[in-house]
């Protein structure tokens, strides 16, 4: 059989991509993850650090910027691979390791093993990151080239095996594409879990001469980072299946709708549309076949709402995002009206190894009823924060206490929240329970785009829970009374219980008004804005109590009803460090020199207790603050 | 709240100017009032008056349709920004980490409020949804750069730093500090 047209065209570039990035590299390669959470830590200042010191000793080794490879915890993080040795990664990378690493590993034959956090392959000199116990739990599917490519070249991703996928879709039928994903059961990442291959179906069938691809990358979720993480550090594969799905519907045309606070993934994602274009992957004829594709970024202006998908289609038609009632649904009637399929991030990211593996070996992972992988973004109070993704299925505990290391310090494990602010708290309890759209819903919570919060014992349920509501209240688009109205009013409950005020019987009115709200809101913002309160009412309930009936906050938290105090008998009379820490002046020596906090002045920001030595550890937070001893 | 004084005649001149420069680079369509407007605020800092009425007239759509859009979502503002801005991250996990006091540190320090800026116009004060650097928290992005473990007195630290660059800015003009 003679190849096709779009596979001869790949096979050229694949060639090409190869000679520049070959599977095994000769020299030595320093890759650098600067993705934003590296950035934070100060990887910028790391790779200029490698740069200066490679050019002032005149060495031909490439510095290359990479994305992130998902253990955030040990930002910044570097990997070196040198010939002789595995890829080794090195952990809390700071320029002055980073000459050392020049010096002694590049330069020398030392791979500072005090440095390293671990081998990326098995071997019998160092720890490999197979051996971490959240390798048992990981199966990287998405997140597998995130940190090793360099995301602004596209050869690099090409000679990783890029865009294979879109030469064998573009191969076959539209329909057969589309029968393939329908069969992997895939089903929507952005949080509510539609099936894809449906949605795209009935985009297909939909009457009309135009249609639209829509990526929906208004990652809004406080809390969750893995759309950005994916669109740092691995861009081509969201337009690889951006192309793909757009193939497969029909569409001429594809828009990726970006937050504007993610400025690098902007960045990034600009570079790669240029680069595809210029590789003949969009724009006429994509690898000399009739399928004809462009795609166009939109940034979004910051509103938690455009997240959903009518109202993000109203932000790209230049208007106030506000969603409408649903159907017609957009895969019939969407952007100006025409057929449009929106898929997150991540959903596209799949596509390519549906398509490339076939839906059978897709099928093979996760839970009969939510195949493949889920990503989560942990964060919060647990050891190991960063990106992972396990299979479907997996239960919370083995995510947070396996994966994650559990929780920092000895403190107790309380709550975990998922989903954001539309997701809800869980407790211990429902630890065991599987991560899958169905479990997660029965228990209150959803699986949302894959944010997880770990709280200890430290974080306050009612806190938190008027947190969720000061954000979603804030956020409403205004359109619905209930969420308009409905939130104002139990965000007044909320703060007036944080202050130890409100009564009883409140707690009763929140509860109905919080149903309230969920059956008279027109979308799933209003209609899952009550979560927060719902699974905190439901799980926390004598947390609220304490705080209105003793006017006490047992995780020490809320500021209206805690103060802090400094223990006389334990406070050390040389010691001025609380009173140079403080910043607002409130704490002074006694006649004794013993340090007093004036409680009037003290805006409780707890400085103090972190500058106080641990061989005195005189401060402590009080309960309510009338428990604080009178002089 | 004082009444915002009118800027002179001049000064709407030159703003109406700096946008229709920014106009001609797009088709005059509706769905292009929202990339139009972010470049326009990207030139300007803000969205003056004078640049909304022009946006409005090259799109032939209500001045208040205009207004309407540029009020609803978080990232455009209405006011000049300072030379430096701040904001503060609010995202969950910044939230559970301290992020409400290290906004009211900033508060204090800086003397506004969020959504203003310092009289001198050196400091703009924001707060931010989620920057996604979650497991930096607490952060606050100055000028732009997401900085992590932001706290109290980190605040003073950065604080101090933007200080000590305003002297030496002022001693290379050689004027007296």
């Amino acid at each position: 059989m003679k190849p096709s047209k779009a596979a001869t065209a790949y096979a050229v570039l694949r060639e090409r991509a190869a000679t520049r990035w070959p599977a095994r590299r000769e020299g030595t390669v320093v890759m650098v993850g600067a993705a934003t959470c590296g950035r934070a830590a100060g990887a910028l200042e790391v790779l200029d650090a490698f740069r200066d010191e490679i050019k002032k000793r005149n060495l031909d080794v490439p510095v290359i910027e990479v994305g992130c490879i998902g253990h955030c915890y040990a930002e910044p993080l570097v990997v070196i691979a040198k010939p002789g040795y595995p890829p080794i990664a090195y952990g809390y990378v700071n320029p002055v390791i980073a000459e050392r690493l020049v010096k002694e590993f590049i330069l020398g034959d030392n791979p500072c093993p005090e440095f390293v956090l671990a081998a990326l392959e098995e071997n019998d000199l160092l720890p490999a990151f197979a051996d971490f116990p959240r390798a048992r739990y990981e199966n990287k599917i998405i997140l597998a080239n995130c940190g090793h490519i360099d995301p602004t070249d596209i050869e690099n991703y090409i000679a990783a095996g890029g865009y294979e996928s879109l030469a064998k879709a573009l191969d076959t039928t539209p329909e057969a594409v589309t029968e393939e994903v329908a069969k992997s059961g895939l089903r929507g990442r952005g949080g509510a879990g539609f099936p894809t291959g449906r949605k795209w179906q009935t985009c297909r069938e939909s009457p009309g001469d135009t249609r639209y691809v829509i990526c929906n990358a208004d990652e809004g979720d406080p809390g969750a980072f893995m759309d950005r993480a994916i669109l740092e550090s691995d861009p081509h594969s969201v337009i690889e299946g951006i192309i793909i799905a757009g193939y497969a519907v029909g569409a001429r045309r594809g828009y990726i709708y970006v937050r504007a606070e993610y400025p690098l993934a902007v960045a990034r994602l600009e570079t790669a549309l240029k680069q595809a274009e210029e590789f003949n992957l969009l724009g006429e004829s994509v690898l000399g076949t009739d399928f004809s594709f462009d795609i166009t970024l939109f940034q979004g202006s910051g509103a938690f709402v455009c997240g959903e998908e009518t109202a993000l289609i109203a932000s790209l038609e230049g208007r106030s995002g506000m969603p409408r009632h649903r159907p017609p649904y957009p895969a019939t009637q969407g952007l100006d009206g025409n057929p449009t399929v929106v898929n997150n991030v991540k959903t596209m990211a799949y596509l390519r190894h549906i398509i490339g593996r076939g839906a059978d070996w897709f099928k093979g992972i996760g839970t009969p009823e939510s195949p493949g992988t889920a990503v989560f973004a942990l964060a919060g109070k647990v050891v190991n924060t960063g990106l992972v993704e396990v299979p479907m299925g997996t239960s919370l505990r083995q995510i947070i206490f396996e994966a994650g290391s559990g929780i920092p310090r000895g403190k107790r494990f309380k709550a975990v929240q998922i989903g954001g602010p539309s997701g809800g708290c869980l407790p211990e309890s429902a630890l065991d329970l599987p991560v899958d759209f169905e479990s997660l819903k029965d228990a209150g919570a959803m699986m949302g785009s894959g944010g997880m919060v770990v709280l200890d014992e430290d974080d306050c349920m009612v806190e938190i829970a008027r947190y969720f509501l000061e954000f979603t209240q804030r956020e409403s688009c205004g359109k619905c009374t209930f969420c308009r109205l409905g939130t104002k009013q139990m965000l007044e409950t909320l703060t007036e219980f944080t202050r130890g005020e409100g009564k009883l019987e409140d707690l009763d009115t929140l509860e109905q008004l919080a149903r309230d709200v969920k059956a008279g809101s027109l979308c799933q913002f209003g209609a899952t804005a009550p979560n927060p309160i719902l699974t905190t009412l439901r799980y926390f309930r004598d947390e609220y109590r304490e705080h209105i009936e003793l006017g006490r906050c047992p995780a020490l938290m809320c500021l209206h009803l805690i103060a802090y105090y400094i223990l006389p008998d334990k406070c050390e009379r040389s010691c001025d460090a609380c009173v140079g820490s403080c910043t607002v002046e409130a704490i002074s020596p006694d006649k004794k020199r013993l340090k007093v906090i004036d409680q009037e002045k003290c805006v409780k920001c707890g400085t103090c207790l972190t500058a106080c030595p641990p061989q005195y550890n005189a401060i402590m937070k009080f309960s309510p603050p009338s428990e604080v001893p009178a002089k | 709240m004082a009444k915002a004084a009118k800027p002179p005649l001049k000064e709407n001149k030159k703003l109406a100017e700096a946008t229709r420069g920014v106009l001609g680079g797009f088709a005059k369509k509706r769905h292009n009032l929202i990339p139009i407007l972010q470049k326009v605020q990207g030139k300007l800092g803000y969205l003056p008056r004078a640049a909304m009425t022009e946006i409005a007239a090259y799109l032939d759509i209500p001045t208040i349709d205009v207004y309407g859009v540029v009020t609803f979502y978080n990232q455009f503002r209405l006011n000049p920004p300072g030379r430096h801005s701040v904001r503060v991250c609010l995202g969950t996990a910044c939230h559970m980490k301290g992020g409400h006091i290290t906004l009211d540190a900033w508060r204090r320090r800086l003397n506004i409020d969020a959504r203003q800026t310092t009289p001198d116009r050196e400091f703009d004060l924001d707060t931010v949804a989620c920057v996604g650097c979650c497991t930096m928290a607490p952060v606050t992005v100055v000028d732009d750069k997401p900085e992590g473990q932001v706290e109290p007195t980190r605040v003073d630290g950065i604080l101090l730093a933007f200080e000590n660059e305003r002297k030496a800015r002022a001693k290379d003009k050689g004027e007296a500090v």
